[in-house]
């Protein structure tokens, strides 16, 4: 396994906003708070957490949508700087959760995914370029005389492919899936699910996958990261995080999400957490989770536990477990 | 049997607009009983928060309930005026929604909104009615209750205001409770909490609950009886177990197929072609004849009639009179 060089490396990756409190104080909102993974070629990590988390932030500032306040992400092996982020553009991209606001209205089919392919220079004649986006379009399932329509005249799920095409443009190495199914109707996401998970087996492109439904997210990724205010808590391949959650944090989530079974769902023992999240701007001493776990100890609240490898790659931080 | 207490029979609720009718919901039929959670389940215009919003006349302006009957104790509330209306409301029948962010009023405490709700539906004076207040919040689960009835709706979380929601429901007891996707706008963990304190309350207090929502898992957890929607029809009615173990219309059987469960990570989803329903533009048959990798010509031709394929469970979908009029071929 560790022949396979990492395509993705982030280490310690902090993204602070600075907010402002009333009466000219300054607050610092740290959405995301050293956050370390890696994901392999070809391989779907999926970033889970209630919102509120900063799951969305990692992969908004990955993609340098938010300038990150600090760390460090290497890109096949390569450190990703604002110098080489418009270059290396063209190897990661991104899906949005709203397919209707991530298109332009006033754009055309064919303009919308030929758009990244005029930024980066990807055909040599008009008849080249647009070839290319019915191959596209072809690729996620729409017909080519979809290409003069606007975004308007589709559904849901087929817009979501439309920016999937959009994506896939530059043959990028590497997609972040900002909870891509999540607007759309049960009968659709199936369908969306289907092709990323085709795309991935043909194309071989690597996905962080991020989403608040975990059934989705067992269903597409090889590993998952559980997140909790700004920082991962747990991370490990998905089924092994499925059946032994470690973190307590992670074992209540996983307990509480609604099984499509009825005589699972009724015989289920929930874990229900105390509380609610507190608010990111005044985060707990220590443990950001202790407010609300049932194991809290005294260390707890003082120290801040780290990110640890209990074997096979599951890494849990928590004192107790 | 326990008793039915509220009976709908052939419902039909259009809106007029620019565009033509659209037939929200088309021909509806099912029974509640008391004290037992019913579930109503479907797609984003499948009619099913139509059909609640039609239970309690509270439409918007160019929605009619417009053939059909909707009878509460043997009374048809739809032969009922304004005034016996707002009585029924909060009394018989009280509603809560998807978005506490929006059902709450931000100008007014939460006590002020919740006390309203009690004196306008019982005979409490303002003091009684703070206590009574009080009492609804700590019966939710709501910490410090004589706080929160000092504050207002943005000094609380989303899960606090879908509490707060429940509790004004609640607050004049009455028989039934619709709840509209009331879990679909908060996260996984605050969803348990509020799904658990339903069932809770359904028990202690007795009431029906007619619960809306477009997540299989929720339904599966929570409802005693379950009806599928597709397109303003009622695709499939029956128990828990009957909808989730033997689905007998083509289109349950699909979603089932199309969501990830415990038991299928490993394989692919099985998606439902085609794209969601165009409610101006129905097929002459069965409303789920452009998607099913069954339909006959039958279903594209005519509507599909209600059968009982099990005990207390109705289907309609041609596929079961196909089924039986073999088998009776065989015979």
């Amino acid at each position: 396994m560790s022949e396979v060089k990492n395509l993705v490396e982030v280490k310690d990756l902090k993204e602070y906003f600075p907010v402002k409190g009333g009466f000219g104080k300054s607050l610092t909102l740290k959405a995301v708070d050293g956050v370390s993974f890696d994901i392999k070629p070809g391989e779907t990590l999926g970033l889970v957490g209630e919102s509120g988390c900063g799951k969305t932030t990692v992969g908004r500032t990955l993609l340098h949508l938010y300038k990150p306040t600090s760390g460090e992400f290497r890109f096949n092996g390569e450190l990703v700087t604002e110098k080489n982020m418009p270059e290396l553009r063209k190897e990661m991209q991104m899906v949005f959760q709203d397919p209707y606001s991530s298109l332009n209205p006033r754009m055309t089919v064919e303009d919308i995914i030929g758009e990244p392919l005029d930024v980066h220079h990807l055909y040599t004649t008009k008849a080249d370029r647009r070839e290319k986006i019915l191959s596209l379009m072809e690729t996620v399932g729409l017909n080519a005389e979809h290409a003069t329509r606007y975004a308007h005249e589709f559904s849901g799920g087929q817009r979501q492919r439309i920016g999937i095409a959009r994506a896939l443009a530059v043959d990028p190495k590497f997609i972040v899936c900002d909870e891509p199914v999540s607007a759309l109707d049960v009968s659709i996401q199936a369908q969306v699910i289907n092709m990323f998970e085709e795309l991935q087996e043909k194309l071989g492109v690597a996905y962080l996958f991020i989403a608040h439904d975990l059934l989705v997210v067992h269903h597409i990724s090889n590993r998952i990261a559980v997140m909790y205010l700004g920082k991962i808590v747990e991370i490990a391949d998905a089924d092994e995080l499925y059946d032994h959650p470690m973190h307590p944090y992670s074992e209540s989530l996983l307990s509480a999400v609604p099984i499509p079974d009825p005589k699972i769902a009724k015989s289920k023992q929930r874990i229900i957490l105390q509380g609610e999240i507190p608010s990111p701007l005044h985060m707990p001493s220590g443990c950001a989770f202790r407010t609300r776990c049932p194991y809290a100890t005294e260390r707890c609240a003082q120290e801040c536990p780290s990110l640890e490898d209990r074997g096979n790659g599951h890494k849990v931080a928590c004192f107790n477990r | 049997m326990s008793e039915k207490i509220l009976e709908v029979k052939n419902l039909h609720t259009s809106f007029f607009t620019d565009s033509g009718e659209v037939k929200a919901v088309n021909g509806v039929s099912f029974n509640l009983e008391a004290g037992k959670i019913l579930g109503i389940v479907g797609e984003s215009g499948s009619g099913k928060s139509v059909t609640a919003y039609s239970i309690m006349q509270i439409l918007a302006g160019s929605g009619k309930v417009i053939d059909g009957e909707i009878l509460y104790k043997g009374e048809n509330i739809l032969n009922y005026n304004a005034a016996q209306m707002r009585g029924f409301r909060g009394k018989c029948c009280s509603i809560i929604f998807q978005d506490p962010m929006t059902s709450l009023n931000p100008t007014f405490t939460i006590g002020n909104q919740l006390m309203e709700a009690i004196l306008l539906h019982t005979d409490r004076n303002k003091e009684q009615a703070f206590d009574r207040a009080k009492e609804m919040l700590e019966l939710v689960g709501v910490n410090e209750p004589e706080k929160r009835l000092k504050q207002y709706p943005h000094e609380l979380s989303g899960g606090m205001r879908q509490r707060v929601m429940i509790a004004m429901a609640l607050a004049s007891e009455p028989d039934i409770l619709i709840a509209d996707e009331p879990t679909t706008a908060l996260d996984v963990t605050i969803q348990a909490q509020i799904l658990e304190l339903m069932q809770d309350l359904q028990k202690k207090l007795g009431m029906a609950i007619i619960l809306v929502t477009h997540d299989l898992g929720v339904i599966a957890g929570m409802c005693d009886e379950i009806i599928v929607m597709y397109g303003g029809r009622v695709c499939e009615r029956g128990n828990a177990e009957d909808i989730f173990y033997h689905p007998a219309h083509e289109y349950t059987k699909g979603l089932l197929r199309s969501i990830p469960n415990a038991s299928n990570m490993k394989e692919k989803l099985i998606p439902i072609g085609g794209t969601p329903i165009n409610l101006l533009n129905m097929p002459a048959g069965c409303a789920f004849c452009t998607r099913c990798d069954e339909a006959l010509k039958i279903c594209l031709e005519e509507k599909p009639q209600e059968e009982l394929v099990g005990e207390g469970h109705y289907a309609s979908c041609w596929m079961n009179v196909k089924k039986q009029l073999s088998a009776a071929g065989e015979v």
